[in-house]
């Protein structure tokens, strides 16, 4: 029974790293643009995807395929974003944050059948070399999962330096807080919410990457992890980026220990708890009291 | 060719009666239901079963509309305080929840193989004549949905709900309360998805969890966005322009050569896409414009309230 505790919290912990990323990607683009971006869920896939063909077709190493997914998705987040998102935005009226969402949902349902109709809806795996687990007590761990959680934990930490040593994140983090201050000191706002946009949606194609790897891809790989995103994301405060990190490896824990007392298939269920419990007792997120962040 | 048109025009009544739902919940209420496939997969379910247990259809397509409206009141009542975005979250999680227990419980709902040979109502009284019987039947319930919410916004009722979606805490000072104006609005939004939930499966006689899936939940809010999304009339002109778009599609995708069945459904999926977004970038106030409910005259939306809330987002313009 305990080695079983330990082991989903292992699992869990494993999970939850690969979906920090995606999280960490929509609280960086939520507290620089003020919207969800559910189109998140489709970036994510095209970083899977990007890495796959540069696995298969170019065979690159690992650290190559990650670059390629960053890159890729990171660049069609802010192409997309520009194109189908920004004119949108352009008009404000407090109902805009809502249409931007919508709209946003419906960029994701476009880009995940724009896969479809080039990739076909088959599953497509990576040509990795299949290590053999390692066995730490009882506890099993896949080297590759191992690997991963170490990839997302050092981008983390490199996102956290970026952000409290750059002029450029400290800029951002700036935006964030107070867009009109910001601008007063000189900082100039689009440039940031591109690089944000950037950034975010390069992270969620590195996340995107790493699972695929350790499973497949396909045109709905990302949608069908939206929710545990956005419960990574809600549990840490939406606002807070050390916050998504957290609350996506608890949701990560919590997800797999719920396997104790519910079937499989409704992994998805404690997401949406978690979700539901958090903005239900603090309807503005977790950190919603703190100074200096915007609501 | 006839009875192709007949089984479009019945999509579109189907697809009529959910705008009709959104537009009272979101365009006249302000809360965004993107929940909305869930609540029709509920009335479609109950409906299915109720009716297999032997259940006249009166009864089961009440029941679906019940049904769907109390889960609506119950989730909105749940997630009452939260603002737009949050809701947005939660109500799509709703319904995906719905879909995977849809999909799961086996012994209610067959899992993914769906409930199929669902009875169609007077099937056998009318022969052939069915599919127009089941097209008029459906369109009167459009037009009763549509005169009875109109007559429900015109009403002091209108008025309050659309005084608690403009600035709850002005309604509430007024004496309103706001609770009850947005229970109502959801409920009735989620009963009426529940009704056509019900319709639609004794349509086809087959449903599935496939078929409740976020897609359709777009294909609303494209229908609504289009007619401007706090009109009654357009979103029943938003729904037929919805499906001649759907159809148009089909045609086209069909006259490219090369292309095969699962590229076709994802061109189709794609251009409603790529229509919602344009629609709200070119009219983001949809084909008909909007009145100014408060006065009768034409005017902007009146939520505009620039200045007086910090700016949610960040834009381009300065």
């Amino acid at each position: 029974m305990l080695t079983d505790v330990l082991q989903y919290l292992v699992n869990g912990l494993i999970v939850g790293a690969l979906i920090a990323l995606p999280a960490l990607g929509l609280t960086l683009i939520f507290s620089v643009l003020g919207f969800v971006n559910f189109s998140i869920a489709a970036q994510l896939t095209a970083g899977a995807y990007a890495g796959w063909l540069a696995n298969t077709l170019l065979h690159l190493p690992l650290i190559a395929v990650l670059i390629c997914s960053f890159v890729v998705a990171g660049a069609l987040g802010v192409v997309t974003d520009r194109i189908a998102l920004a004119p949108i935005r352009r008009k404000s009226t407090s109902q805009t944050p809502l249409m931007v969402a919508i709209a946003s949902i419906a960029l994701n349902m476009a880009l995940e059948n724009a896969y479809r109709f080039y990739f076909g809806s088959g599953l497509n795996s990576f040509d990795m070399p299949i290590a053999r687990d390692m066995k730490i007590g009882a506890v099993r761990i896949g080297r590759q999962q191992l690997h991963n959680l170490e990839i997302a934990i050092g981008l983390a930490v490199l996102l956290a330096l970026f952000f409290s040593l750059t002029r450029i994140g400290k800029a951002m983090r700036a935006v964030a807080d107070n867009v009109d201050l910001a601008r007063l000191k000189g900082i100039e706002p689009v440039r940031l919410a591109n690089l944000a946009t950037f950034i975010g949606m390069g992270l969620a194609g590195i996340g995107g990457a790493l699972l695929a790897i350790d499973t497949s891809v396909d045109p709905s790989t990302g949608s069908r992890l939206i929710l545990l995103i956005f419960a990574g994301s809600v549990v840490g405060g939406l606002t807070s980026l050390p916050g998504a990190v957290v609350g996506a490896l608890s949701m990560g824990m919590i997800g797999e220990l719920g396997l104790l007392v519910l079937p499989p298939v409704y992994q998805s269920l404690t997401a949406f708890v978690a979700i539901l419990v958090t903005l239900l007792a603090r309807p503005g997120g977790i950190f919603s009291g703190a100074t200096g962040v915007r609501r | 060719m006839i009875s192709y048109l007949v089984f479009a025009g019945t999509i579109a009544g189907f697809y009529a009666l959910l705008s009709l739902g959104l537009v009272m919940t979101w365009g006249q209420g302000g809360m965004v239901n993107l929940g909305l496939v869930g609540f029709v997969g509920l009335g479609a379910y109950a409906s299915a079963l109720l009716s297999a247990a032997g259940a006249p259809i009166w009864l089961d397509w009440s029941a679906a509309a019940v049904l769907s409206g109390a889960v609506g009141v119950a989730l909105c009542f749940v997630v009452r305080n939260l603002r737009g975005d949050y809701l947005a979250i939660v109500t799509l999680g709703f319904a995906e929840i719905l879909r995977l227990a849809e999909t799961n419980e086996k012994w209610l709902t067959n899992g993914s193989d769906g409930i199929s040979g669902i009875v169609a109502p007077l099937k056998g009284y009318f022969g052939d004549w069915f599919a127009l019987f089941y097209l008029l039947l459906t369109w009167t319930l459009v037009a009763v949905a549509a005169f009875f919410l109109n007559w429900l916004l015109r009403s002091p009722f209108g008025r309050a709900l659309r005084a608690v979606r403009d600035d709850e805490q002005v309604a509430a000072v007024a004496g309103k309360s706001v609770l009850r104006l947005k229970l109502q609005a959801f409920g009735l939004g989620a009963a009426l998805s529940g009704l056509a939930g019900a319709l639609y499966a004794h349509l086809t006689s087959f449903i599935a969890p496939d078929v409740f899936i976020v897609q359709l939940t777009i294909y609303i809010f494209l229908a609504v966005a289009a007619g401007g999304y706090t009109r009654l009339a357009g979103a029943v002109v938003g729904s037929i322009a919805l499906v001649a778009l759907l159809e148009v599609t089909r045609f086209v995708a069909a006259v490219i050569p090369g292309l095969d069945a699962v590229q076709v459904a994802s061109l189709r999926e794609f251009a409603i896409a790529v229509s919602l977004i344009v629609v709200m970038q070119l009219r983001p106030d949809g084909a008909f414009g909007l009145t100014n409910e408060r006065s009768g005259f034409r005017g902007s939306r009146p939520i505009q309230d620039l200045g007086q809330r910090q700016k949610a987002v960040l834009d381009d313009a300065s």
